[in-house]
């Protein structure tokens, strides 16, 4: 393992803001891991950083296989996770959606253009992100069905699901975007949590990728074999979306499977505790997402069943 | 009349709700709308809406069709000095036109898209952000150019900016309203968190102007506005456009090229150079300095003959912040 310095940039009054990357093996440029952009990536992070613990074992014991290169950046922004803030704390822009970069322009622009420098050009990129509704997943990897991507590799993760996305205009500065436009083949892996650290969950997302680098012929490593993966379309999901404003009272929570009809929450009236509405499944199926805080609005996504 | 656009119950007792005020005149006639505050720290569009409803309610007979108000797109933002939509991650004016079944904010864009199109003529207005001071001006992307400019023309600004159609813009208000056949302008003006009436005044003149040409206006329009004294000055013929008497002469920025100025150090800035001002090659801009050591970090050079239309007034600076554009007219 070689620890690096990629990035650094000084500050008025902080400590130099750097990026550190984690090299191991040698040779080709098989497989770039980035972790958290954002401040509050918390379990992107750690799932990262238990990725290079179990890295450094694995290549003390001359497990990872000739003629490849594994580069592993658990933290790209700690600058904001220091200070409680998921985004750049001085403009409140978002790293995430900056790239490919531009080294010449804002600083956030050219953070993302030095990390982009670094990771593209690798044949896999793998990406612990959140996504920009809150609230929690089943684990599963995400991809950008942008035409260049390979979702029979995906199925190498062994986790339940891959999800499809057709991107929005917005998403077109994404690093998993831009990282498909280079010819990487890249996976988000989003496990249930982001400000928390869920343990389990995230063990499923480092295992799957030690998986993922097994099936890939990167290291040598004998673990469960996983999940034959059933690859969806974020289109195809059943929505309930609230009707009403006040306390969300959820009666099922993610990956649970329900029935058409079934009363998945209620909302509350924050003041008498009287019910507003009661939502029931659209159909039979398993709950992919679910709300998490305890207050809604209306029109906010409170499930999705698959 | 204020009409609710959008009302959707927040959590606890309360409602997010866009208004409008739809000035309707005696008249029969086109439907213009004007519309800012979707960045909750950008304010100067606020003097424009009280200016214009106070002018206009004074003038209904000469008023021929509606003029519609919207003051606040981002009333959240706005009440709460928030720049975004308070509790969503991504810019409002990046999820344009929104999503039907969407999330709050997504559900809200569509809204706000569907009140808007088929007017005969939307403004946006906008005011940089609390680091940036801008020119009065228009922005119009180069493939709305050919139909915008005309118009943009007649709103009493110093620059029309024609700048390229970046894909991550599709998803702007403006962008798309102009897509689907509601001509859109924008304005950006002045700095966040602060009103600048002069900008303020012309703008609203420039609205008047702008309704003369759609036939909305048949009262007087008097307020011989034109540029800032100091662009009277430099301007040079070629780049004024020749117009009627009562039209500012807006700089065109196809006839020549935009400089960016970035920070290369991080430090505290000094300024030195005046906004909205030409200035000349080898021109100090400003200094960023370390005030640990008295040192100066970088001097920040004008690199060409130009007119600095954005200059930071936001002292602290990273490396890559923006400083300063500068338009260079080209010979
Ligand atoms: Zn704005």
């Amino acid at each position: 393992m070689k620890k690096e310095i990629l990035f650094e940039l000084k500050s008025p009054y902080r400590d130099s803001f750097k990026i550190y990357g984690y090299r191991f093996g040698e040779g080709e440029h098989t497989v770039a891991i980035v972790g958290a952009i954002r401040g509050d990536e918390i379990q992107q992070q750690f799932i990262c950083s238990q990725l290079v613990k179990n890295l450094i074992d694995l290549e003390k014991n001359n497990l990872i296989l000739p003629n490849h290169q594994i580069l592993v950046i658990p933290s790209v922004n700690p600058f904001s996770m220091n200070i409680h803030k998921r985004f750049w704390a001085m403009d409140n822009t978002d790293i995430n959606r900056m790239f490919p970069g531009y080294d010449k322009g804002e600083t956030t622009q050219r953070i993302a253009a030095a990390l982009f420098e670094q990771v593209k050009g690798y044949q896999y990129g793998i990406q612990f992100p959140s996504f920009y509704i809150r609230g929690e997943f089943i684990p599963h990897i995400r991809i950008l069905d942008t035409g260049h991507q390979d979702t029979e590799s995906a199925k190498c993760f062994g986790l339940p699901y891959i999800m499809l996305r057709k991107p929005s205009s917005f998403d077109t500065t994404l690093l998993n975007y831009n990282w498909q436009i280079w010819e990487t083949q890249a996976y988000s892996i989003y496990s249930s949590a982001t400000e928390q650290i869920d343990k389990d969950s995230a063990k499923l997302a480092w295992v799957a990728t030690l998986r993922f680098f097994a099936k890939k012929g990167i290291i040598q490593y004998s673990g469960h074999s996983g999940f034959i993966s059933s690859v969806i379309d974020e289109e195809s999901m059943a929505n309930v979306v609230s009707e009403n404003g006040g306390f969300f009272y959820p009666k099922v929570t993610v990956g649970q499977d329900v029935r058409k009809g079934d009363l998945l929450a209620k909302i509350l009236d924050p003041y008498d505790g009287s019910v507003l509405s009661e939502l029931t499944a659209p159909v039979s199926g398993v709950v992919f997402f679910a709300h998490k805080q305890p207050i809604v609005s209306q029109n906010t996504m409170l499930y999705r069943v698959l | 009349m204020l009409k609710t656009v959008v009302s959707v119950a927040l959590p606890v007792g309360e409602h997010l709700k866009i208004r409008k005020n739809v000035i309707q005149g005696n008249h029969t006639g086109k439907r213009l709308c004007v519309v800012t505050g979707t960045h909750g720290d950008e304010l100067e569009g606020q003097f424009v809406c009280y200016e214009l409803a106070r002018r206009l309610n004074e003038g209904l007979e000469h008023l021929h069709g509606s003029v519609e108000i919207y003051p606040a797109l981002n009333p959240l933002g706005i009440d709460s000095i928030e720049r975004g939509f308070p509790g969503f991650d991504l810019d409002m004016n990046r999820i344009f036109p929104g999503v039907q079944n969407g999330h709050l904010a997504e559900n809200t864009a569509y809204e706000i898209v569907q009140d808007l199109l088929n007017a005969d003529m939307v403004l946006d207005i906008h005011s940089s952000n609390i680091f940036l001071k801008e020119v009065m001006q228009v922005r119009v992307s180069d493939i709305t150019a050919e139909t915008l400019v005309p118009y943009a023309k007649l709103l009493n600004t110093d620059f029309i900016w024609i700048h390229d159609a970046a894909t991550v813009l599709e998803s702007t208000l403006a962008h798309s309203l102009n897509i689907n056949g509601t001509k859109t302008l924008v304005v950006e003006m002045g700095i966040g968190m602060r009103i600048t009436r002069e900008y303020g005044e012309r703008l609203v003149q420039g609205i008047f102007n702008l309704m003369q040409s759609m036939e909305m206006w048949s009262g007087e329009n008097d307020s011989n506005i034109a540029n800032s004294e100091e662009l009277n000055k430099t301007l040079s013929n070629k780049t004024r456009n020749s117009s009627e008497p009562t039209i500012a002469n807006s700089i065109l920025s196809t006839n020549g090229e935009v400089h960016f100025m970035n920070a290369d150090a991080s430090g505290i800035i000094i300024p030195s150079a005046l906004h909205s001002s030409f200035v000349v090659e080898g021109e100090r801009l400003c200094q960023i300095v370390d005030p640990f050591e008295g040192k100066v970090l970088q001097d920040i050079l004008s690199p060409v003959d130009g007119f600095l239309f954005t200059l930071r007034t936001y002292p602290i600076v990273y490396e890559g912040s923006l400083i300063a554009r500068i338009y260079e007219e080209k010979k």
